[in-house]
């Protein structure tokens, strides 16, 4: 079972009939999405149609019902599973930070490679401060979350992920809570990673970036995916009506 | 010096015959007061430590998945928390006490391998330790979920969480009420005198029933050193509380 025999060509994160109750409540009804290596997938929906529900499942944060969903062949649906190891490959961005309050923006970033992956502190320190580099945020490197920004803390919040060297990275409406000036500093940094092959999985409301970046668009809606596609064509020839009600709102 | 002071006390229980401060000009009775000081201290001290330790533990397991040992500590908190420490000091010495092994020293005494002080410490660090779990279980409740999740995701495992985030977190929010509480325990260290524990209290008494004359003096001793211990507990807590403040975090 450990023993997996997943080449790149295969999809890094596939979802088969994935079905996920809270109790009597059917959040999601069958899911399927195939997310090949350095693709960036954007999901789209109304709210309460299992979107974060769908991606938490992915890093093991909620187990499923039945089906599967593997990441790079690791089976997630398994009692055995290993969770440290899939969390290895699994970043996650949160819509409300979560970082760390008692730990500055260098600790928060530190704190998971030299704690989890027992990596050495220099090494771990050169590295986090080359991240805030990347998120662009030199000189706040000793700040404190809550004496930082939104858009700040979620940069941070990437930046601590990214010091995992995960394969892809899960975002659940990152930009949500932000004012829509900062929305785009968040929104450049993850279009930096997925300019170089980071696979990405989006849960969003920004449709200009979907559109720009996701190589795929998923729409969900009460627990099952109604249609998927490139921006292209997804945004222009979308079929099912409650796609295009959804759209028509929004957009 | 010490002669003027002597004398000064003697001039005053001269001219004032309750007022006999008879541990200020005879030395036996002043080797007892800073015996029973020390006492007193010792067991602050050691009921403190032990205390806290009892609460983070307790806390700790009333969060674990096992049933039954979230029913012990609630068990033991209802137990600890609901009877008159008094009568627990008195249930420690008198009944578990019969129980305790003896070793002798000389071949003839029976020595109880935990004396009457050892009783002491350990039935009030489990009664301050009762309230201390209840203290740091709000502590922790305050912790959101969403970080220790981001924790989770990162891959660190319950013990990390706990350690490392839960608790640097959930002890801040404690503080003060862990304040009042290690304020009523060192109080309550005058109650082992049930159990001739010879702390301040007791030698005090002591010294007052040999000398009536010395009455106000004793007790006027004891007020003082409780107001100076206490001092010296609350403002070390209320520096504790200033080095732990996070910048920008909390009010
Ligand atoms: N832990 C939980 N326990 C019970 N029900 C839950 C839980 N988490 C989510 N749900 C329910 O599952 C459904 C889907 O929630 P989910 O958060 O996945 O929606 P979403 O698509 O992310 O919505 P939004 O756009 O508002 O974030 C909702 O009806 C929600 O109430
Ligand atoms: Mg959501």
């Amino acid at each position: 079972m450990a023993e997996s025999n997943w080449t790149p060509d295969q999809p890094m994160v596939s979802a088969k009939d994935v079905h996920k109750s809270f109790g009597s409540l059917e959040v999601l009804k069958g899911v399927s999405m195939d997310v090949m290596k350095g693709e960036c997938v954007c999901v789209i929906g109304p709210s309460g149609s299992g979107k974060s529900t769908f991606i938490r499942c992915i890093n093991g944060l909620n187990d499923i019902q039945s089906g599967s969903i593997t990441v790079e062949g690791q089976e997630v649906n398994d009692p055995k599973l290993d969770k440290l190891s899939l969390r290895k490959k699994v970043g996650m961005v949160f819509q409300q930070y979560n970082l760390f309050p008692h730990k500055n923006a260098i600790e928060n970033i530190m704190m998971a490679p030299v704690l989890v992956l027992k990596e050495d502190k220099d090494e771990v320190e050169a590295r986090a401060r080359e991240l805030i580099r990347k998120v662009r945020l030199e000189g706040k490197e000793e700040a404190y979350p809550g004496e930082l920004s939104g858009g700040q803390q979620q940069r941070v919040a990437i930046a601590r992920s990214l010091a995992m060297r995960p394969d892809v990275m899960l975002f659940d409406e990152v930009t949500a809570a932000l004012d829509p000036e900062t929305v785009k500093e968040v929104l450049t940094t993850i279009r930096d990673l997925a300019e170089e092959g980071m696979t990405c999985i989006l849960v969003t409301h920004e449709m200009g970036f979907a559109r720009e970046v996701a190589n795929q668009i998923y729409f969900t809606d009460r627990g099952v995916i109604v249609e998927h596609g490139p921006p292209a064509t997804f945004f222009k020839e979308a079929k099912d009506p409650r796609t295009k009600e959804f759209l028509s709102q929004i957009l | 010096m010490i002669e003027f002071i002597r004398q000064f006390f003697l001039d005053l229980y001269e001219g004032a015959p309750r007022w006999n401060f008879i541990f200020f000009h005879d030395e036996t009775q002043w080797e007892r007061v800073v015996s029973g000081f020390w006492v007193t201290v010792e067991l602050s001290i050691f009921c403190v430590i032990f205390s806290v330790i009892i609460g983070v533990v307790g806390a700790w397991l009333q969060n674990s998945p096992s049933r039954i040992l979230r029913l012990c500590v609630q068990g033991y908190i209802q137990f600890f928390r609901n009877t008159p420490p008094f009568v627990q000091l008195l249930f420690f010495y008198f009944a578990l006490g019969q129980f305790t092994p003896t070793y002798s020293p000389d071949g003839w005494l029976e020595v109880p391998i935990i004396t009457n002080v050892g009783w002491a410490i350990i039935s009030l660090s489990f009664f301050a330790g009762a309230f201390n779990v209840e203290i740091f279980r709000s502590g922790i409740e305050a912790v959101p979920e969403s970080t220790q999740e981001a924790a989770e995701a990162l891959g660190f495992n319950r013990f990390q969480i706990y350690t490392r985030i839960v608790m640097p977190l959930a002890f801040r929010v404690s503080l003060p009420a862990l304040n009042n509480n290690l304020v009523n325990l060192v109080k309550t260290t005058t109650q082992a005198l049930a159990i001739a524990v010879p702390e301040l209290l007791y030698e005090m008494l002591g010294i007052w029933n040999d000398y009536p004359s010395a009455l106000y003096p004793a007790l006027t001793v004891v007020f003082v050193v409780y107001i100076g211990l206490v001092g010296i507990l609350v403002l070390s807590m209320n520096k504790w509380e200033r080095a732990m403040r996070i910048p920008g975090y909390g009010a």
